[in-house]
């Protein structure tokens, strides 16, 4: 991989096809030699639908397809690999493709025919004398967006808790289609609000190897930066809300400014302080200065030394370590049974993470991934902490070469026809995947977008099974998913 | 040790507060856009045919703050250069219409002041967010009006829980179907007087959004916000200034 983002590129007539049964013995065989599904995705045609499977083993993508006729279905492989349980789900509210002996096909965001279904969604039960259910949402007691959760407790203690979203879908892979591809920046911008340069980057990634033309490594490592400063804005955000919940209360102030201080300089680079207009296909759009690098030099020493600062206060509180510790854990046995990625992976002891054997910027600069091995609400505070470090270490050494920008944008050149171009980008969420299918006239016919929520949100009901309803709020925080990003 | 630790924190934060949340102006911020009245070419639509939420109108050219983005597309297609984004944050008003930069015009948009909602909500007005479709970058910039560095507690407005409790619906996002009864449910939860304060260009016009058939707009046209705040997203100041306006003198620390 040269490219900082995983990047896939090749003609659909490349891409090895089998018939449906075929298919999903060897996407069984790869599973069970060590691979992991990256996505699992389909595009209905007018008589067919076409699958298509990412896998990645040894940092190594590859794809595979099956056209499953109108008339026929595709055999669930959720029974042996759970991690699939989400995406077949989604082909099946998307396509319409009949998927037999999934155990739990629930729309994943009740979107087109399932809108009007939503309200009369029949939740999981659990009946006995003393079992009682507490319904919550879809709008919460916060400043959050929308999403519905349904717990069956047996006095204090959760059983079980049922995820309802959707509540967020506004049709965005629809939209996509509608406009030029080579136009779509502010539309993706706003997928997942939070996670602008994510997928922005997965955006320019994929339609730039699709138009064939490769970034120079200045200008990787100018989006790397930006990448990496909206990493550092939401641990900060995440761990300000999470020191609220459990009522640490410097803790909440002091990671809620030192945030502004990073969107803040976000918004010196590029006038929004969710990095906005930072990225645009074949370049950036970046300002630059004497001055400027100054502030940003100024602005990251002051993260560093006033982190250390408030670490140590929030790390070594009594209150912090009791609320944290043993609560909400995921083992590391669940986190690869559900494919769980980013974040939340990684404080499972799951090694996953894009960042770590990518090319270009990444590999000019190498950055360090972090791991830890309780999978509970500490585990994933911890992670987020030492990912700020080292973030932060990093765009200290990468200021010092970056390059001048000079204007520069994608010339209107047109796509590549009849093909398939993946780009996969490690947001501060995780695994973030953007793919576009091209025709024979080379115009868009399918945009997949994929949020590593999509996949954690099953990690966060797993996690508040048998612990204390109360809980729920630190559980949630310390997953801190993405709702929008989930619904599209 | 831990009050050591805390009191180093302490220490570390200073003051984090803006003294006059009035007067506040973020440096480098893309905000209120002005149009000069230099020549466009003859024919040219650029910036129209650019502008991914139809915002632009031509002949004079005119910007609709209610569907912009803040992309800054119509920038960079510009030949004559007539549109510039100045780092003002202050954009809020409580007339739809108001929310238009004609070109050539420099005249301030500002809500304006109500002598009523200064009376009644001027030393207490609390909020209920509702997010129907709203992308999480409105509701963490509407998270900050309250943080160390906004404070806007300081004029008595803030956050609640509870529809029962609160004055204003702040809502953001264009408005999901799947939404749509459960932002019907927490309004007609909220008890008189109230009024909405819509956020965003998504909650304002649809934003990028508008022509999306998973979205229903209908509760607008039963209820019109009585503030109007643009940005994708407004920064927090945007906001503070819009409702502080809308309250006039009758809010202060």
């Amino acid at each position: 991989m040269s490219s900082s983002t995983g990047v896939l590129c090749l003609p659909t007539e490349a891409i090895p096809a089998f018939e449906p049964e075929a298919w999903t013995m060897d996407l069984s065989q790869q599973l069970q030699a060590g691979a992991r599904v990256v996505s699992v995705f389909g595009r209905a045609a007018p008589d067919r639908t076409v699958v298509t499977a990412l896998l990645e083993k040894d940092h190594r993508f590859s794809v595979t397809r099956t056209d499953v006729e109108r008339s026929a279905a595709l055999r669930s492989l959720t029974p042996e690999a759970p991690q699939l349980h989400c995406f077949e789900r989604e082909l099946h509210e998307q396509t319409a493709l009949e998927v037999t002996g999934h155990p739990w096909l629930k729309p994943v965001r009740f979107e087109g025919r399932e809108q009007a279904a939503m309200n009369a969604y029949p939740y999981y039960r659990i009946e006995g004398k003393e079992v009682h259910e507490v319904a919550v949402g879809p709008i919460h007691a916060s400043v959050i967006e929308p999403g519905s959760f349904r717990f069956m407790c047996h006095g204090e203690r959760v059983h079980h808790l049922e995820v309802q979203l959707g509540y967020q879908h506004r049709g965005v892979e629809r939209l996509l289609l509608e406009r030029d591809v080579r136009a779509l920046m502010p539309l993706v911008e706003t997928i997942a609000g939070d996670s602008s340069v994510t997928y922005g980057w997965a955006y320019c990634a994929a339609l730039e190897a699709l138009i064939g033309r490769e970034p120079r490594p200045e200008i990787e490592l100018l989006r790397a930066f930006v990448l990496e400063l909206e990493r550092v804005s939401m641990h900060l955000a995440t761990l300000s809300g999470l020191a609220a919940d459990l009522g640490h209360l410097q803790g909440s102030t002091t990671y809620g400014r030192l945030r502004t201080t990073a969107i803040n300089t976000m918004m010196r680079l590029c006038g929004s302080r969710f990095g906005r207009r930072a990225l645009r296909p074949g370049g950036v759009c970046l300002r630059d200065s004497p001055e400027l690098r100054q502030v940003i030099r100024d602005n990251l020493a002051l993260l560093q030394a006033d982190l250390a600062i408030i670490n140590d206060c929030f790390l070594s509180a009594h209150t912090v370590r009791h609320r944290l510790r043993g609560v909400g854990a995921v083992s590391a046995t669940q986190a690869r049974e559900l494919g769980l990625v980013g974040v939340v992976g990684r404080a499972c002891g799951v090694r996953v993470d894009g960042r770590e054997r990518a090319g270009g910027a990444y590999e000019a600069h190498p950055i360090g991934t972090t791991l830890q091995t309780d999978g509970d609400c500490w585990a994933r505070a911890l992670v987020r902490v030492q990912e700020l470090d080292i973030s932060l270490s990093w765009l200290v050494q990468a200021l010092k070469d970056l390059s001048g920008w000079h204007g520069e944008a994608l010339s209107p050149g047109p796509c590549a026809p009849s093909t398939l171009a993946i780009a996969i980008v490690e947001g501060f969420r995780g695994e973030t995947m953007h793919a576009i299918e091209t025709d024979a006239a080379g115009g868009a016919i399918h945009y997949k977008v994929q949020d590593p929520s999509l996949r954690n949100w099953m990690g966060l009901a797993l996690a508040v099974r048998q612990n204390e309803i109360s809980d729920f709020p630190i559980c949630n925080k310390s997953f801190d998913l993405s709702y929008c990003g989930n619904d599209l | 040790m831990t009050y050591i630790k805390s009191l180093r924190v302490r220490l570390s934060q200073g003051s984090q507060y803006i003294p006059d949340l009035r007067e506040g102006r973020p440096t480098g911020f893309r905000g209120l856009p002005v149009v000069s009245s230099l020549p466009c070419s003859e024919g040219c639509r650029a910036c129209r045919d650019a502008c991914p939420t139809g915002a632009i109108e031509l002949e004079p050219v005119r910007l609709d703050l209610g569907r912009c983005v803040f992309c800054a597309a119509c920038v960079d297609v510009c030949p004559a250069g007539k549109i510039q984004f100045t780092d003002s944050p202050n954009m809020g008003a409580t007339e739809r219409g108001a929310l238009v930069v004609r070109e050539g015009v420099e005249a301030a948009i500002q809500a304006k002041a109500s002598a009523a909602f200064s009376r009644i909500f001027g030393r207490s007005l609390k909020l209920r967010q509702v997010s129907a479709g709203g992308c999480n970058a409105c509701e963490l910039e509407l998270n900050a009006i309250t943080n160390v560095n906004f404070d806007l507690q300081r004029f008595g407005i803030e956050w609640v829980a509870s529809p029962r409790h609160a004055d204003a619906l702040v809502l953001t996002g264009p408005i999901t179907r799947n939404m749509r009864d459960a932002l019907r449910l927490a309004w007609d939860a909220m008890p008189d007087p109230r009024f909405v304060v819509a956020v965003g260009a998504c909650a304002i016009s649809g934003g990028l959004y508008a022509s999306s058939p998973a979205i229903d707009r209908s509760f607008l046209e039963q209820v019109g916000p009585t503030l109007f705040v643009p940005g994708c997203p407004p920064h927090p100041l945007t906001f503070i200034r819009a409702v502080l306006d809308l309250l006039g003198a009758g809010a202060h620390p």
